[in-house]
């Protein structure tokens, strides 16, 4: 819903709540259900309210734990029952710079202030863990705003006793915890509140009025930010841009006034702005987002725009360039057949609002931010947090290279006329292997991203995947080739009793679909199953909007049916063979 | 704007704020008579009025309000 999207009204949101829920309950479904524990150090009802829909606006459903007013601490070290039972799969900590009780005073030495420093940052670790450890669940944490005044003015930054200081000292300690602790999160108000002005965010009125410790009008915000957050943990980032040319990338229209005419680079006003939007864009590919040419041009000269000497984007930085005569949302739509990727994953940049209305009125889910013009272009899709990060792995920092590699190996595929020759060509190698904490973080991730090739779509979290580690079969699995290293790109759970293993997930990433990782991976769990005595593998299929694909992959393996429900849900068996005959021929595979 | 004009407007607000396009204000109407209308709600109102008039209520004029009736009077004396 475009209201839910930056830039929008808040308090026409607040006013129009009821309505808006009911609107996104018809419209958006069906939903992912979390359920989100909110510890409040100020009032939350408004944040509840608000948080609601925006994550509805991301499909997800989500029930609200309120603790009672400013009982966050007592919520999260004294166990209240109310939230044991509630089960949390997110804990939200709202608290805010009006929770700190050891300020500095004027007469504190410098090791007193370091003194009340450990002692504020201990209460909010002491939290922390012990929620970890009771919950195991994602924790998001507010940082601290910047105080609403100054008792040193500007010096209150230098001297250790300022606020300024002491506050800005108290979040470099909890984003150092962040840095190593894969469950923690911080919801950066500090940023936040510099963005909406702190004047608008910390308004004393609704503090004294309603213990509301943001304002109000703001408070949408707040909530919008930290949707960004949820969304990504549970797998709703976006994945690529799709991006116009003319007047989008540079000033004019290649193919009217010439490559050399473009306004790009550093020679004047305009062309400036543009080169700091394409070096924006650049700067994604080196966290992973892949970057694609929609464009109504002939490709020549498409082609020779991007290979303008000013331009910062070249055409190597693209996956796909598509430069033609058709429709943008053909276009779309076979970039992301291209890549594999869903068409939802994509954000769609065009100067064009006829284009966007075109892209956005056909292809469900597809962002399409609202750009004017261009020296507002980074902020007007910044803004939406399409691809907030939760951590960097080392895969996002490659994943323009693996593509890259996808897309050639298409092409190889294209001169084999037998596709076994093909696989062959390929010289993949494997490793199969239980989970091992270097992997966890990428495991974990895989559980909340991946959607069509996922068989029960339970997710995990990461202390989720460590627990599995000590008590399940776990396997998880790396596929490599002449073309790159696909990195860890399938992931099983089995829960073994008696005779049976009990398949609680099978998953793997659409990028090596058709490769016969499966097939290794089902060698590796019946040899593990071999070795333990197990002589059944029972399989589960859990319908999802998403996961048709793999309705029939137990039946594909030579599974029998035991079950199917009204919904859909099956449950398949395998009586392992005395002996067996691996399946897999052509992933040269190291097995644990 | 007559008192009436702004009661319609007024009335608009409560019917949004509260979802309940029955809702119609008057003088003597207070929080006790709208189910929703409890303190948590109370402050959505009062943001949700300022910005249909473009007004600004203090946290003395808030505090003081009793009745719709005082609402609207400072209503009529800020947009005067």
């Amino acid at each position: 819903m475009k209201e839910l999207e930056y830039p929008f009204d808040g308090e026409w949101i607040l006013s129009k709540k009821k309505s808006i829920k009911k609107q996104l309950l018809q419209e958006n479904g069906p939903f992912l259900q979390k359920k989100i524990a909110v510890l409040g150090g100020s009032t939350t009802s408004n944040i509840c309210v608000l948080l609601d829909l925006f994550l509805l606006n991301q499909g997800i459903q989500a029930s609200f734990y309120e603790s009672e007013y400013a009982q966050y601490y007592a919520d999260a070290m004294f166990d209240n029952p109310e939230l044991m039972e509630f089960h949390p799969d997110l804990i939200f900590i709202h608290t805010s710079n009006v929770n700190v009780k050891h300020y500095p005073s004027i007469q504190d030495s410098d090791d007193e202030v370091t003194a009340k420093l450990d002692l504020t940052y201990q209460e909010f670790e002491g939290m922390w863990e012990h929620l970890n450890a009771t919950h195991h669940c994602p924790i998001i944490q507010n940082n601290m705003e910047l105080p609403s005044y100054r008792l040193l003015g500007n010096y209150d930054c230098v001297d250790v006793r300022g606020r300024v200081s002491f506050l800005n000292r108290l979040n470099e300690r909890f984003a150092e915890y962040a840095r190593s602790h894969d469950f923690f999160h911080i919801h950066d108000i500090a940023y936040l509140s510099a963005v909406v002005g702190l004047d608008r965010f910390s308004d004393p009125f609704y503090w004294h009025m309603y213990k509301y410790a943001v304002g109000v009008p703001v408070m949408a915000d707040f909530c919008y930010n930290l949707s960004h957050i949820i969304k990504a943990i549970y797998g709703k980032n976006k994945k690529a841009f799709v991006l116009d040319l003319d007047n989008t990338l540079w000033g004019g229209i290649v193919g009217d006034d010439g490559p050399e005419n473009l306004e790009v680079g550093q020679e004047t006003s305009m062309g400036q702005a543009y080169d700091a939007f394409q070096t924006y864009l650049k700067a994604h590919k080196d966290i992973g987002i892949l970057l694609n040419v929609n464009s109504k041009n002939e490709a020549e000269n498409a082609l020779a725009g991007l290979s303008h000497q000013d331009c910062v984007l070249k055409p190597d930085d693209f996956m796909v360039i598509k430069a033609n005569w058709e429709p943008k949302n053909l276009n779309t739509a076979a970039i992301a057949e291209e890549l594999n990727l869903g068409v939802d994953s994509f954000v769609f940049v065009d100067d064009n609002p006829a284009e966007r209305e075109i892209i956005s009125s056909t292809i469900k889910g597809i962002s399409v931010p609202e750009i004017t013009t261009v020296d507002k272009y980074i902020r007007e899709i910044d803004r939406h947090g399409y691809f907030e990060v939760l951590k960097l792995s080392k895969d996002d920092l490659s994943r323009n290279e693996m593509y890259k590699a996808n897309l050639q190996r298409a092409q190889t595929m294209k001169s084999f006329a037998d596709y076994g020759e093909y696989l062959k060509s390929l010289e993949m190698k494997g490793v199969i292997k239980p989970f091992e904490p270097l992997y966890e973080a990428r495991i974990a991730q895989l559980t909340n991203k991946s959607n069509q090739f996922n068989l029960t779509t339970k997710r995990y979290s990461q202390s989720e995947i460590e627990e599995a580690a000590s008590t399940r079969f776990t396997f998880y699995g790396k596929l490599s080739d002449k073309f790159g290293d696909n990195g860890v790109v399938t992931v099983a759970i089995g829960r073994p009793e008696g005779d049976a293993l009990h398949m609680e997930l099978w998953l793997m990433s659409c990028r090596v679909l058709k490769r016969d990782m499966e097939l290794a991976l089902l060698d590796a769990i019946v040899h593990r199953c071999k070795a333990n005595g197990i002589t059944r593998i029972i399989g589960y299929y859990y319908p999802t909007a998403k996961n048709a694909m793999v309705k029939s992959f137990y039946e594909t393996l030579g599974f029998d049916k035991l079950s199917e429900d009204a919904e859909g849900n099956s449950t398949w068996e395998f009586r392992i063979p005395e002996c067996y005959e691996n399946q897999n021929k052509y992933i040269e595979v190291t097995e644990d | 704007m007559t008192r009436e004009e702004a009661y319609e407007k007024l009335n608009k607000v409560f019917q949004e704020v509260f979802d309940d396009e029955e809702i119609t204000v008057n003088d003597a109407t207070t929080a006790n008579d709208i189910e929703d209308w409890d303190s948590l709600e109370h402050v959505n109102l009062i943001v949700a009025v300022e910005k249909c008039f473009g007004i600004k209520f203090n946290i003395g004029e808030v505090t003081s309000m009793k009745k719709v009736g005082d609402m609207m009077d400072l209503i009529l004396a800020k947009t005067a």
